[in-house]
């Protein structure tokens, strides 16, 4: 069972980083998701994995490590904050540069000028 | 007390100066004299207890870790400077009054000034090193202000530049001297290491430690050859210059030499590196003055000359050449403040400073004349005036000396060639400014200035006389104290005065004077001379140098960073690879001797899933939608884990936080573009794809290692005192709030944080809202569907009631604040999408922010309020109750931090998805909360 785990750790490792390594926000976005839920799995297992153990006192003899299950609780949290504030940025940076391409050069410089244009009709019908 | 605010005052000075925009020029500058000359009085009332041998001193402690205090100190050296910073920094500010055209700002060169006489203050007055560095630094800065005082002109902004490049970077190999000497002494404090002079000079590292020391003070002294940033700083105002350049910025290098002097000198080291720099700068600042036509950069050449006097005085090897050195100090700066003044005056009244066009003006102004020349022939050394006398000490030292071996009778002769040139600049000043036939095309037609104008003037000048007529009255006290400072408590017989009889000294004085007076007036033949010889501009050299620097760094920075995020992160993953793969390599086996647990079919599908929606999301990334819905298959597949490997709370957590990101994700894509195009080579796949591989073996052979290993853990210590030290069973609760709740209230800071950060992010957001779908079917104009709508209308109250319920049983049970938090914010998520959030809004009135903050205080009052009881910050108190009907229940103080953890998570997670979600609907924005 442990290589089994071990093995989707990797394999979420995997493609987290091959999503985060895309050019675009949304796939890189998605990467950072995938990456926290293997981070996440993986400081789980430094408690060791256990059946039926868990951490509330009167249930049973032995316990599943609490500690690492708080670090993480709490991981999740504000994993969730950090992708969200991520997400949010990647809007405001389509909005602003007209494009969520994030390798340093506009290849799809049509989109780009579209996308402008859409700002433009969209400031003009707002005011 | 005293100490400490003969600075402040200053400091307040420049407070003041600076809010007197609004007031008369007049009033403006009696109420900035206000502070300085309060401080004056204040050093003066203190000058009999130094004068008897004592010496000041005041601590504050400040960082008493790393030794660092706020301590000022007040012995005969510091005495004598803080005379002269303030003493001349009045009269100057005086002079600037009537220097200043009605145009340039009044309040802002005096703060500057009074900012400039606080550091200088700081410098001479700290008995810190650190601190002293501190204040020499705020020099530099402060410098930089005033020299580029006229920013509108193009040369007071390099020279200013210049002047911190140079000054600047000899503060930070001070630094570092300074970091040395503290660490060989083992104190930062002055005092001790003045008395440390063995241990200094018998470590290993004193020559760096010297080198170091000696290049700030160098460069702030404008020793040769970082000299060139002086000339160039004349272009700030003539009272900036008066100041800076007599009495205390280019002192301040001096200051360091004597402050360090009983520490660092004695070696041949410091006799060779100091005496020669002083002796090199003496000659070659004689030298170019004679061929400057500029007034002021006569008088710069000429300073830059009598820094090296005093710096070769402080590199001879006898006691009296220190004494000398500090005597000089006091005459270089009464003579070239007034010569500055006089200076800025004959600038005022003519227009130019060239002395090609200035000539015959004793006709125009012959009281400024008269002025100007007594001040000049103190400069020259002319007897019955300070300059002789200190000039002669200075003679008289120069054939004390053994530097140079059997060549030592250099320095005499060249310290007399010296002087010749001193006189021939001076006569120069003198001849050329004052006689020499007529004006030629001034812009202005000079005439005496105002009257109050010359009164710093004739206050200096008086003071050239009576220093030099009856020098034992006037200066003997403080000389002495001074010196006392210097030499460590032994100061040498000595004796100032204007006759000591037919000497060497003499003579060597007699063949200056004749040898510049010949020299000036063969002048042609030698300007012509120099003007074959090919010049070698500093400046140039300097800009140049700067530039190339600027330029490669340019370019590293744009080789490196070139604005591609997937090019930092895969360099990054690159790194993180080699670092985390390689001791794996080093590992003799991966597998560990725990027993290792059979796969059940559970776990085995549950992981065939889960790593079918890992590969699925990737495989599908273009379509953005098929990969959303794939990645919280992986999600939801996460938090069945953690079900299975007994951990509830995760579980708990896993699932709402999936929700809550799945919502969010899909409301982003509304926003973003469907699809993702095709842009990477494949090249550039296969690199991606080996690096995420490689990472992925790495990472699960990690994790691999650590599974099949037993371990100790410190969770012994949570899980026996859960009940009686936390008063709950679910010990995973009890870490969050109980434990590590320190911790979790920084987390919820963060969430906080992060919450906010979102909200300004979007506000203003110019819209890019599609009005079709990726394939060109416009949206679905019924927006909220009446089914869900009326499905969780109703199950508002229960999702209330289940989170209320997994909230109270929190401690004890899993559950708890962040996952009924979570929870909470699910149900109200679904009103969102099924109503609208116009429809909540008209509602619910809710300011989203306001939730957050009072979530964060109630924690953090629930752990201030431990320390009502005398308790540590975050003490958890709980006490079991018997009430009637209910039963035995337990009170706890953790359960109000829960509470805060709760509001602060609802508000936050509400306040993200509501301010994106709001921003679907085009109606205007007040009427929603968020």
């Amino acid at each position: 069972m442990e290589l089994l785990y071990a093995s989707c750790v990797g394999l979420l490792v995997s493609c987290g980083v091959f999503l985060i390594l895309r050019s675009r926000t949304f796939p890189v976005v998605l990467g950072l998701t995938m990456f926290s839920y293997a981070v996440n799995l993986f400081l789980f297992s430094s408690g060791r994995l256990s059946l039926n153990k868990a951490a509330v006192l009167g249930y049973s003899s032995e316990y599943a490590d609490p500690l690492p299950q708080a670090l993480v609780l709490t991981a999740i949290v504000i994993g969730f904050a950090m992708t969200a504030f991520v997400v949010i940025l990647a809007i405001r940076g389509r909005a602003d540069l007209g494009t969520d391409n994030v390798d340093g050069q506009i290849l799809d410089k049509k989109s780009h000028k579209k996308s402008d244009k859409k700002i433009k009709k969209n400031k003009k019908a707002k005011a | 007390m005293t100490l400490l605010w003969i600075p402040l005052l200053s400091l307040l000075g420049s407070i003041i100066s600076s809010m007197t925009g609004k007031l008369t020029r007049n009033q403006s500058t009696r109420l900035t004299l206000l502070t300085p000359i309060i401080a004056l009085i204040m050093a003066i009332s203190l000058a009999p207890t130094i004068f008897s041998g004592e010496v000041l001193q005041e601590t504050f402690s400040w960082i008493p870790l790393l030794g660092i205090d706020i301590a000022f100190r007040l012995d005969g050296l510091a005495l004598l400077f803080v005379f002269m910073i303030l003493g001349i920094g009045i009269l100057v500010i005086f002079y600037a009054r009537y220097y200043l055209s009605t145009k340039d700002s009044m309040p802002k060169l005096f703060a500057y000034l009074m900012l400039f006489m606080t550091a200088m203050l700081g410098i001479v007055m700290s008995n810190n090193i650190i601190q002293l560095w501190f204040f020499w630094e705020l020099t530099s800065i402060s410098s930089f202000l005033l020299i580029s005082y006229w920013w509108q002109k193009a040369e007071a902004r390099n020279g200013a530049i210049m002047a911190l490049a140079v000054t600047g970077g000899g503060g930070l190999a001070l630094l570092a001297g300074l970091l040395l000497l503290g660490n060989i002494v083992g104190s930062y404090d002055l005092g001790v290491i003045l008395e440390s002079k063995e241990v200094i000079q018998a470590h290993a590292w004193y020559e760096v430690t010297l080198i170091l020391i000696l290049l700030g003070a160098f460069t702030k002294s404008a020793q040769f050859p970082f000299h060139f940033w002086l000339p160039h700083a004349m272009a700030a105002p003539t009272p900036v210059s008066a100041y800076l350049h007599s009495a205390t910025m280019v002192k301040a290098g001096i200051f360091l030499l004597a402050r360090f002097y009983p520490a660092l000198a004695g070696t041949d080291t410091w006799f060779i590196l100091v005496s020669l720099t002083g002796l090199t700068t003496l000659l070659f600042g004689a030298y170019v003055a004679l061929f400057k036509h500029d007034l002021k950069g006569l008088l710069a050449y000429s300073t830059i000359s009598h820094l090296g006097l005093i710096t070769l005085l402080f590199g001879i090897d006898t006691k009296l050449a220190t004494v000398a050195a500090i005597f000089h100090i006091i005459n270089h700066a009464t003579f070239k403040a007034s010569l500055f003044m006089a200076t800025g005056i004959i600038d005022h009244e003519t227009g130019t400073r060239d002395m090609r066009k200035i000539n015959g003006m004793w006709r125009y102004m012959p009281y400024t004349a008269t002025l100007a020349m007594v001040a000049a022939a103190a400069m020259a050394g002319v007897p019955l005036l300070n300059g002789f006398l200190s000039k002669e000490m200075f003679f008289a030292e120069t054939l004390h000396q053994q530097l140079l071996g059997s060549m030592s009778w250099l320095i005499p002769v060249l310290a007399t060639v010296a002087g010749a040139f001193a006189v021939a600049y001076s006569a120069r000043f003198i001849h050329d400014v004052f006689f020499n036939g007529d004006p030629i095309d001034l812009p202005r037609q000079p005439s005496e200035p105002p009257r109050y104008m010359r009164i710093p003037i004739e206050i200096l000048v008086a003071l050239c006389l009576l220093v030099g007529i009856f020098p034992n009255i006037v200066v003997h006290d403080i000389l002495d104290a001074a010196s006392f400072a210097v030499l460590g408590g032994f100061v040498p017989e000595y004796q100032v005065a204007l006759w000591h009889g037919f000497n060497l000294p003499l003579l060597m004085s007699g063949i200056a004077v004749t040898a510049g007076l010949i020299i000036y007036t063969q002048r042609r033949y030698l300007f012509q001379f120099q003007a074959s010889l090919p010049s070698l501009n500093a400046k140039k050299i300097f800009d140049e140098t700067i530039y190339s620097m600027v330029k490669w760094c340019q370019q590293k920075v744009i080789s490196i960073e070139n604005g591609s995020l997937q090019r930092y992160l895969m360099l990054m993953f690159l790194m993180v690879l080699i670092f985390a793969g390689w001791p794996l390599f080093e590992m003799s086996q991966l597998i560990g001797q725990k027993q290792a647990t059979p796969i059940d079919v559970h776990n085995a599908v549950g992981a065939g899933l889960l790593m079918i929606g890992a590969v699925s999301t990737v495989i599908w990334y273009r379509i953005r939608v098929v990969s959303l819905l794939m990645i919280s298959v992986v999600g939801l597949m996460v938090s069945v884990a953690f079900t299975r490997f007994s951990a509830p709370d995760l579980a708990l957590t896993q699932l709402t936080v999936e929700v809550v990101t799945i919502v969010l994700l899909m409301l982003a894509l509304f926003f973003l573009p469907q699809h993702s195009p095709r842009e990477s080579s494949s090249a550039r796949v296969l690199r991606d794809l080996g690096i995420s591989t490689g990472l992925g073996v790495v990472v699960g052979s990690i994790c691999y290692a650590l599974l099949t290993r037993p371990f100790d853990s410190i969770s012994d210590f949570f899980l026996a005192n859960a009940k009686t030290g936390g008063g709950g069973t679910n010990v995973v609760n009890v870490i969050l709030v109980d434990f590590r709740g320190f911790d979790t209230l920084g987390e919820i800071c963060v969430l906080g944080i992060a919450a906010l950060g979102i909200y300004k992010v979007l506000i203003n957001l110019p819209l890019l809202i599609p009005t079709k779908d990726s394939e060109g079917r416009p949206w679905a104009k019924e927006r909220y569907p009446v089914l869900l709508a009326s499905i969780s209308q109703s199950l508002l109250p229960l999702a209330l009631l289940v989170s209320f319920y997994i909230f109270l049983r929190g401690h004890n049970l899993p559950g708890g604040g962040f996952i009924a938090g979570l929870i909470t914010a699910v149900a109200f998520i679904l009103q969102y999408i099924a109503h609208g959030s116009i429809w909540i809004a008209e509602r619910l009135t809710i300011n989203y922010r306001k939730i957050v903050a009072s979530g964060i205080l109630i924690a953090l009052s629930t752990g201030v309020g431990s320390w009502f009881f005398d308790r540590a910050f975050m003490t958890t108190w709980f006490e079991y109750f018997d009430i009637p009907f209910i039963g035995k229940i337990e009170l706890a103080s953790a359960l109000v931090f829960d509470l805060g953890v709760y509001i602060t998570v609802v508000g936050s997670t509400l306040m993200i998805l509501a301010s994106l979600g709001q921003l679907t609907t085009n109606d205007s924005k007040d009427k929603v909360n968020v």
